[in-house]
């Protein structure tokens, strides 16, 4: 009783340094008493023997040759070496539009702005980059700075609008510059996007299929909640289907069936293109689902205030609910849309070179037999790094938004 | 339609009847209200104050009887209800601002939207009504970072910038804290002086007899009795308006 009531005293009691600092810290938390103390000896021994077979694999059994040696490959699968420059030439177009777009609705050159030129500079420090590859990533970091810096310089009226077109335009820009124009000896070939794969892939899947999904699940949430019986119907329909059945099952029935939905001579011959569109289907479902999560937070009061201000049903839309449905439910989307990139992992199945599909061929390869573990923990790393970058990237949006407090 | 509205009736109701199932709310309730009048309508919980004045504007939708807005009858025709209530203000018990906007935001947006009003013009108006409602300073605030009383102003305004001919106001002030009722009377008060025509279901004694030109009285979906505030609280005719009043004041 009277040795309790003392460790109490005796620790409001100790001088405010004592109390914050990391002797005082780990004392308290870690080492309380005999049971605390005993956990934490066992956690460390266990951390201790997993970090150092973890770190004697990393660094001495290792045999990372294998990921310069097939770098090109898991940055862009098949695409041709000798069109790499138009790789290139999106990626600078993609710092410029960066830059520029940070300037538009951010204005300022924050500690996130900072991060995002150093990007390049960090990756100049992997070691076996070639100089040319160096020069370029230099470039990008340039293009990025100036976008940033010419577009102080203009005059821009409606920021927003301005940030939201270029985005589009670097869009149309990118899919030509990928896809090439005209004849086969002309200065940009077209490269047809089944030999797109790595990285690369990987990335325009999970790009595309989350920015073609999310208007269509949208629409989708919606129609579930329209008054008139057959959008309702619908689009109950279409989501429990889609949510009923399997992506990867999705993906073969877009391989094989498809063809059978369309007319005639319609032009969808392109795998890839093919489990895009099953992506986008099967995604959209799911974003239908928790847009409504988000419609249905909603009060009454809201529909009653827009609709006493005269506003129509499309306008009130637009303006009072969607900007609240979405925003309430960013958190779950970006989780949703996450878990999408992670999924494209599945088109490897249906014979795609995406980056778990490269990693496939690459160890398919007798030269490197017995380098699965460096391999699919670069795999993992990438995904990771992309995984990361969107919720990081959330959080900093709700942040902005407000979620929660307004 | 049956009734037919003189020129200086602005609203008129006749024997208006409403089901929420097999409940009736509303049994053949008639009122007509003159332009420029200021009605308060008020009753024990549950009476139908709300529903009566939120079939005005189509809220609620009554399904006998005829509701006739400034000579436009109220039917099932869209465009008729869009018209009525682009010319109907209406202020809610929970405010129901919209907390994304900002209180600007929140006033210029059916001007722009439904009046087709050039933003710089909407915004010029809102500043105005913001001066009128006395919070031109919270313009570029958001809803929840104001006290009850500023958001019920703020709500004032966002109807006014409609330039509507009635204000609707259910319980305006039934949410606020004590010492915010009077700021919000006040301006009610003020809107009423210019000329507005209001409907008012409120507890505020002292509003319906210093501003109301008639006072209703409802009670179990029925209007019992309608007559000018000095007739409701000196000879009040029905036994079940004297056992009101006798509770409420
Ligand atoms: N949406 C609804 N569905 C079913 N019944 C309803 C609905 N809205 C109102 N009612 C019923 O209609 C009656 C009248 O309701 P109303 O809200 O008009 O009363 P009120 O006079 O405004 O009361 P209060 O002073 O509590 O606001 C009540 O008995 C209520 O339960
Ligand atoms: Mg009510």
């Amino acid at each position: 009783m009277t040795s309790a009531a003392d460790a109490n005293s005796d620790r409001s009691v100790l001088p405010i340094t004592e109390r914050y600092t990391l002797i005082g810290w780990v004392r308290r938390n870690l080492f309380s008493d005999t049971l605390n103390s005993l956990l934490t000896l066992a956690a460390l021994a266990f951390l201790f023997i997993v970090a150092s077979n973890l770190l004697r694999w990393a660094f001495v059994t290792a045999e990372w040759g294998v990921i310069p040696a097939n770098f090109n490959l898991i940055m862009r699968g098949q695409y041709p070496a000798t069109e790499a420059w138009r790789l290139w030439l999106v990626i600078y177009l993609l710092g410029a539009v960066v830059g520029s777009s940070w300037r538009l609705l951010s204005g300022k050159f924050s500690g996130a702005a900072r991060l995002l030129i150093a990007i390049p500079f960090v990756l100049m420090l992997i070691p076996f980059f070639s100089m040319a590859t160096r020069l370029n990533l230099v470039i990008t970091a340039a293009a990025s700075a100036a976008g940033f810096f010419i577009t102080g310089y203009l005059p821009i009226q409606r920021r927003g609008r301005t940030a939201a077109y270029l985005l589009l335009a670097y869009l149309v820009v990118m899919l030509i510059l990928l896809q090439g124009v005209g004849a086969e000896e002309g200065p940009m070939p077209p490269v047809a996007p089944i030999l797109w794969g790595g990285l690369l892939l990987s990335l325009l899947l999970a790009f595309f299929g989350i920015t073609l999904s999310f208007p269509l699940g949208v629409a989708l949430a919606l129609g579930r909640q329209s008054k008139l019986p057959a959008i309702r119907v619908m689009s109950v329909i279409y989501i429990e289907f889609i949510r009923g059945v399997p992506l990867i099952s999705l993906l073969f029935m877009g391989q094989v069936m498809l063809q059978l939905f369309l007319p005639d001579g319609f032009p969808l011959v392109d795998r890839v293109l093919r489990a895009l569109v099953a992506i986008t289907l099967f995604s959209a479902a799911y974003t239908a689902e928790n847009v409504r999560g988000g419609l249905q937070s909603i009060s009454r009061g809201q529909y009653e205030a827009a609709n006493a201000l005269g506003l129509s049903t499309y306008q009130s839309t637009i303006h009072i609910i969607l900007p609240q449905a979405l925003r309430a439910v960013i958190p779950v989307l970006v989780g949703q849309f996450i878990s999408l990139f992670k999924d494209t992992t599945l088109v490897a199945l249906v014979g795609i070179f995406d980056l778990l599909g490269i990693a496939r061929t690459i160890l398919a390869n007798p030269d490197w037999l017995g380098t699965q573990q460096e391999v699919y923990a670069i795999i993992a790393v990438l995904f990771w790094i992309f995984s990361y970058s969107m919720s990081y990237a959330s959080r900093r949006l709700e942040q902005r938004l407000g979620v929660g407090q307004r | 339609m049956s009734e037919e509205a003189t020129a200086d009736e602005i609203i008129v109701c006749q024997d208006v009847c409403k089901w929420f199932g097999d409940f009736q709310a509303l049994k053949n309730c008639s009122l007509r209200v003159q332009a420029q009048e200021v009605v308060v309508i008020i009753g024990p919980s549950g009476s139908g104050k709300s529903t009566f004045i939120r079939c005005i504007n189509r809220l609620e939708e009554h399904q006998a009887g005829d509701i006739i807005v400034d000579g436009i009858p109220l039917t099932r025709d869209v465009r008729n209800i869009e018209q009525i209530r682009s010319e109907t203000g209406m202020v809610f018990q929970q405010f129901n601002l919209f907390p994304h906007l900002t209180v600007l935001e929140n006033i210029t947006l059916a001007p722009i939207q439904v009046r087709k009003m050039r933003k710089d013009e909407a915004q010029d108006t809102a500043m105005s009504l913001l001066n009128r409602v006395g919070i031109p300073e919270q313009a570029d605030k958001y809803p929840g970072q104001l006290s009850g009383g500023q958001q019920q102003r703020v709500a004032i305004a966002r109807s006014l910038a409609m330039s509507p001919k009635i204000m609707l106001f259910d319980e305006p002030t039934s949410a606020l804290d004590p010492e915010m009722i009077k700021e919000v009377l006040d301006v009610m008060q003020e809107l009423a002086e210019t000329g507005m025509t209001m409907l008012v279901v409120t507890h505020e004694m002292g509003f319906a007899r210093e501003v109301a030109d008639r006072i209703v009285f409802m009670d179990g979906g029925e209007i019992m009795e309608v007559g000018t505030p000095e007739h409701f609280f000196t000879n009040a005719q029905h036994d079940r308006t004297k056992l009101f009043l006798s509770q409420i004041l």
